[in-house]
């Protein structure tokens, strides 16, 4: 074996091993609560709790009734068992390379709202505004127009 | 005697594919009562507030459906800006370009079969839509409309 095929073997088995979580910075762990995912899915892709810190989810949970700008209100026991969920598996609380790069962004105590404010989204996304204007993009927000796999975490394409 | 031996698998292979087809019909038998206890408390209501409620109506429900409203978020002006002006078709959510699958009823038997769901949906789109609560008329109506087509 040359030194080469060994250290080629040695990268694919901590592939294997490691999987997307820390071998990949386009993956996020995805929303795997089933409420979480209806709730929020509703109305726009359940947005992985990584990209934001818990005390953002927290906000953002309280903030239902107003919810940029639309009223997203669900029965207190829904909301409680959400905001568990998000803020256990906020950017803050997981080991995750990609809410890593996310969370280097935020001031500390900082509650940050909106995901696509992150500079790491903007120099990510910095394209013309032919891109933005698409018809199936929409809003910023709308991962699913670009990222086909965005709901299972991974943001590879483009 | 050898007659007997090829009918019973194909009998019971008869009622196996029977069983098979009997499963979605009470499905959907089962959405349909869903549905009918969702129109029969809205009717109630619309009752308690109109004692000249008279039911619901799709022609009523088809003109909640296409008329620009245009009371609530200037995005959706009214339901078509999400739903198209076709039911049967996908939409897609004008705020967040989201894909919403079809409202009508005979695309997706499950419209309006969970009264928590239906309550929330109401909620929040009459106030985009119409910047105001629906009438219970209105969303029976809504809902009678889409259960036809």
């Amino acid at each position: 074996m040359t030194r080469h095929a060994v250290s080629l073997a040695l990268a694919l088995s901590a592939l294997v091993v490691a999987g997307p979580a820390l071998a990949d910075d386009d993956w996020i762990p995805p929303v795997t609560d089933d409420l979480t995912r209806a709730e929020c899915g509703d109305c726009h892709m359940a947005f992985q709790p990584g990209f934001l810190p818990a005390r953002s989810w927290d906000a953002m949970m309280d903030g239902l009734a107003d919810h940029f700008g639309d009223d997203a209100s669900i029965a207190a026991d829904k909301t409680e068992h959400i905001r568990a969920y998000l803020t256990a598996n906020a950017g803050d609380r997981i080991r995750s390379e990609m809410a890593r790069e996310y969370m280097r962004w935020v001031r500390e105590g900082g509650v940050p709202l909106r995901i696509t404010e992150n500079p790491e989204f903007l120099d990510e996304h910095d394209f013309r505004q032919e891109v933005w204007d698409r018809p199936e993009v929409v809003t910023k927000s709308n991962c699913l127009a670009c990222h086909e796999a965005a709901e299972r975490g991974s943001y590879d394409e483009d | 005697m050898s007659v007997p031996s090829v009918r019973l698998p194909t009998l019971s292979l008869a009622a196996g594919l029977g069983l098979a087809v009997l499963a979605p019909v009470s499905a959907q038998a089962d959405a349909a009562a869903d549905r009918q206890a969702i129109l029969d408390a809205l009717a109630e209501e619309a009752r308690a507030a109109d004692p000249a409620f008279s039911g619901f109506s799709a022609a009523g429900g088809e003109t909640v459906f296409r008329t620009e409203w245009a009371g609530g978020d200037e995005r959706t002006p009214s339901c078509t800006a999400c739903h198209t002006q076709d039911p049967t078709a996908m939409g897609r959510n004008a705020k967040t370009g989201r894909p919403i699958e079809p409202v009508a009823v005979s695309v997706n038997p499950d419209r309006f079969t969970d009264p928590d769901e239906v309550a929330k949906q109401f909620r929040r789109d009459c106030e985009a839509v119409m910047g105001r609560a629906c009438t219970a008329q209105e969303k029976g109506d809504y809902i009678t409309f889409m259960a036809e087509q």
